[in-house]
């Protein structure tokens, strides 16, 4: 493995980091944007700030990490995409600015206008990861040129980039669905937790439908990939996603908590892996390979190091981060300025 | 069918439409930026001081200035990954040809905002959770990280301005690359120091403004003299070495970046003896309407009117700055207002050292009331010198920033509605941090809240 490979890994890394949990992030803004008025509404909404909440930040710190490793370690495949998909990205970036301040906005927001921050939000919640997903799905179908400059319509327009958005949209609302399975039913809403795993049950099977649509879009568009996908090793991979997601699957209906998490993020997960694997050796599949976008070699060390470096001091952190948010060690925002006795 | 002169000129609105967005987006995240560099200290002062003296007003205070931490970090988190995504769609020519150079600083940045963003959610939603010890002990990797990030940002613009740690090859491509060099290039010293100060005299000033404008409304508590001494305090401290720093920047940009130098003074002939202008609109070959100190300016840069500073005169037309008379003048208002803030900080100290109390003229309030506009005043005009003055370079001497730019269309359109919705993001930013105000001023009135301790119990309590 040459230093640009693994710094290719570092960014599918964080690709995968953002994915799972900003993934997770948008998802339950869909969730909210679905979760109608009234008394169901406002338990619902409530469990999304509970859960989200203390995280949400945190959890969108991997896009500015994907971000600057691609232009650190790949400058071209950066320029060539911001060139070509410059109109999805500017409205993801547009996605990022309004669901941010959407949702932070919500809490401090006296009671009319907290709708529409909440509906910004949700919308928002949507329109991101959809932008992504035609962006992951134009560079998959080989749409950018590695010189840049491609189509910057038709590009994202074709059925794969879209079928890829739709697709991203349901992963993300599937993923959210069960860490919210996960959260209510630790805080023992039962009646919250068979919401959410109805949920679940639906989008999952959205997803799967948008997943078969993504396999014949590849199949079409992508042939490199889909080639990639449907031989060693990209198909153990496909395999074990779709083990994941059955054990899910009988988890949520079996009505069990315990391992929930680990088999539907792990069907995500093989997926992403799938797909280097699958694209493997290229960057912008078929036209720039990864050792042809690498920059120059000292950075590509440099970004190793700072990798490790981020591991070593980002990782602990985050991690108890989740460990005082999921053991309620951190309350939801609130607006007053009374302190409370914690609890004895 | 489009002539050369048509694609010029589409080329040209294209860079300045492009600048324009970049200019604005940046100059807004900036004030952010300064608030989360600076806000973070001065709650974990106010924490500590709490605790410590079990001064309530103080404590009270910590716990609502985490508030807006929460909301200003959250837009200020946004407005940065939209500057992420500019650096690509705005100018992907820069990114291809040196993001492999510089971009290690933003890595390392990337570092210090995850651990900012992890510690600050920690903080604000622990309030009532963790204990007194663990919670101030939160605050301080926010502390490091708000430093440690602007370190690494500051890095990579002194770097567009001293570039410096690589080698281009014959076909102009970036090898032999010294991250370190990269990091600690001519000017990260001086533009750090001088952005970092920046960063706490903003906070601190527009802080003390808010409590300064409630005191002379009437409300002379507890709380908003805590509120008003905290953070004056601090940008009083921070204000003259700004001073001393800015003369070592500007000293150091008349040598390390002649052609801005010369912009900013409005400098047309170069030579000795150099004329001090203050104010004035530079035009046609002179100042007109400013002040003139002959000899000043040399003196100011060599410590004597024999000092030989270079002029517009000795730079090839096509790499002088534009825009002259911005440029010139908002080197003055920043020079000006950083000089008026010092002089409040004098006034502070004298008041201070005299009666060992914090002055509540009216004189002196109404001074601190405008001292926090007049902060980001000094902040953009200073921002505007940096980034219009390196012009016509994103990278100075190697790349222009035409060369740079995108060639998409339509950034004016994308320009115009980015400018509509900051503007309502800043708007309603506002007026949610004046709607908190006016609820904990509320709460204030229901005082005492015998039943409520301000303080969680000390650890040996709540073992009991």
């Amino acid at each position: 493995m040459s230093t640009a490979d693994v710094c290719a890994a570092i960014l599918w890394i964080g690709v995968t980091l953002y994915a799972i949990f900003g993934g997770a992030d948008f998802g339950a803004g869909v969730w909210d944007l679905l979760a109608g008025g009234g008394q169901r509404g406002q338990s619902v909404r409530g469990q999304i700030d509970r859960s989200i909440g203390p995280v949400w930040e945190a959890n969108h710190v991997w896009l500015i990490f994907v971000l600057v490793v691609l232009w650190t370690a790949f400058p071209t495949a950066f320029s060539a995409i911001m060139t070509t998909l410059y109109i999805p990205l500017a409205l993801a970036a547009l996605g990022i600015v309004l669901r941010g301040s959407g949702f932070a906005f919500r809490h401090a927001l006296p009671g009319p206008v907290q709708g529409t921050a909440s509906r910004v939000f949700g919308v928002a919640s949507v329109l991101t990861p959809f932008f992504m997903g035609t962006v992951v799905g134009a560079v998959a179908s080989g749409n950018v040129p590695a010189a840049g400059d491609g189509d910057p319509t038709a590009s994202w327009t074709g059925f794969l980039p879209l079928v890829t958005g739709a697709l991203f949209v349901a992963v993300a609302a599937y993923t959210a669905a069960i860490f919210l399975v996960r959260d209510s039913g630790a805080a023992g809403d039962q009646d919250l937790r068979d919401y959410f795993a109805r949920r679940a049950l639906i989008v999952a099977v959205v997803a799967g439908v948008a997943a078969v649509l993504g396999v014949i879009a590849l199949r079409q568009d992508a042939r490199f990939i889909y080639d990639g996908l449907t031989s060693w090793p990209g198909i153990a991979l496909v395999v074990l996603s779709g083990i994941c997601g059955l054990a899910a699957l009988v988890l949520l209906v079996a009505d069990r908590n315990r391992g929930l998490r680990v088999a539907a993020v792990g069907a995500g997960v093989a997926m992403i892996w799938g797909y280097f694997a699958a694209a493997f050796p290229y960057i912008l599949p078929t036209s720039l390979t990864i050792s042809d976008a690498a920059g120059a070699s000292a950075t590509l060390t440099e970004v190793i190091v700072v990798f490790g470096v981020a591991a070593v001091l980002v990782v602990p952190s985050l991690i108890l981060l989740y460990v005082l948010s999921q053991r309620s060690a951190l309350e939801a925002y609130s607006t007053s300025s009374e302190v409370t006795s914690p609890r004895q | 069918m489009s002539s050369p002169a048509l694609l010029l000129a589409d080329s040209s609105s294209n860079l300045l439409a492009a600048r324009n967005q970049m200019g604005f987006t940046l100059g807004f995240h900036i004030v952010l930026a300064c608030f989360g560099v600076a806000f973070p200290a001065m709650m974990l002062i106010a924490e500590w001081r709490g605790r410590k003296r079990n001064d309530e007003a103080a404590l009270r205070l910590a716990r609502n200035w985490s508030k807006a931490v929460a909301v200003l970090f959250a837009v200020g988190a946004v407005t940065g990954t939209v500057l992420s995504f500019e650096f690509g769609l705005l100018w992907p020519r820069f990114m291809d040809r040196f993001g492999d150079a510089f971009g290690i600083a933003f890595a390392i940045e990337g570092i210090f905002f995850f651990l900012e963003a992890i510690f600050i959610a920690i903080y604000i939603y622990g309030w009532n959770r963790l204990s007194p010890r663990a919670h101030m002990w939160a605050a301080v990797p926010i502390v490091i990280s708000g430093v440690g990030g602007a370190f690494s940002v500051i890095a990579a613009n002194a770097w567009m301005n001293q570039p410096q740690g690589f080698k281009l090859d014959a076909s102009g491509h970036v090898t032999d690359v010294k991250p370190l060099d990269v990091l600690f290039n001519n000017a990260t010293g001086y533009e750090f120091f001088h952005m970092l100060l920046a960063a706490y005299m903003v906070t601190g000033f527009i802080l003390a403004s808010i409590y300064a404008v409630g005191m002379l409304r009437g409300r002379r508590d507890a709380y908003h003299r805590a509120g008003l001494l905290i953070p004056l305090t601090v940008a009083a401290i921070a204000s003259p070495i700004q001073l001393f720093v800015g003369d070592t920047a500007a000293r150091a940009i008349a040598d390390d970046q002649p052609s801005k130098f010369a912009g900013m003074e409005c400098i047309y002939k170069g030579g000795t003896d150099q004329t001090e202008w203050l104010g004035g609109i530079c035009t046609d070959g002179k100042v007109k309407g400013g002040i003139g100190v002959p000899g000043l300016d040399s003196l100011l840069v060599g410590f004597s009117t024999g000092t030989n500073v270079t002029g517009l005169n000795q730079i090839p037309a096509d790499q002088q700055p534009p825009a002259l008379t911005m440029l010139h003048l908002s080197f003055d208002t920043m020079v000006g207002v950083g000089t008026l803030l010092f002089l409040l900080a004098v006034w502070f100290a004298i008041a201070w050292w005299r009666k060992r109390d914090l002055p509540e003229t009216k004189w002196f309030l109404r001074a601190v009331a405008v001292s926090g506009v007049a902060a980001v005043v000094a902040l953009e005009a200073g921002w505007i010198v940096t980034e219009v003055g390196r012009q016509p370079w994103i990278l100075y001497k190697i790349m222009r920033t035409s060369e740079a730019v995108t060639p998409a269309q339509g950034i004016w359109w994308v320009f115009a509605f980015t400018m509509l919705l900051y503007i309502a993001l800043f708007t309603t930013a506002a007026l949610i941090i004046r709607a908190l105000a006016r609820r904990w001023r509320a709460e204030d009135l229901r005082e005492p809240p015998t039943d409520v301790p301000y303080a969680p119990p000390r650890e040996e309590e709540a073992t009991a």
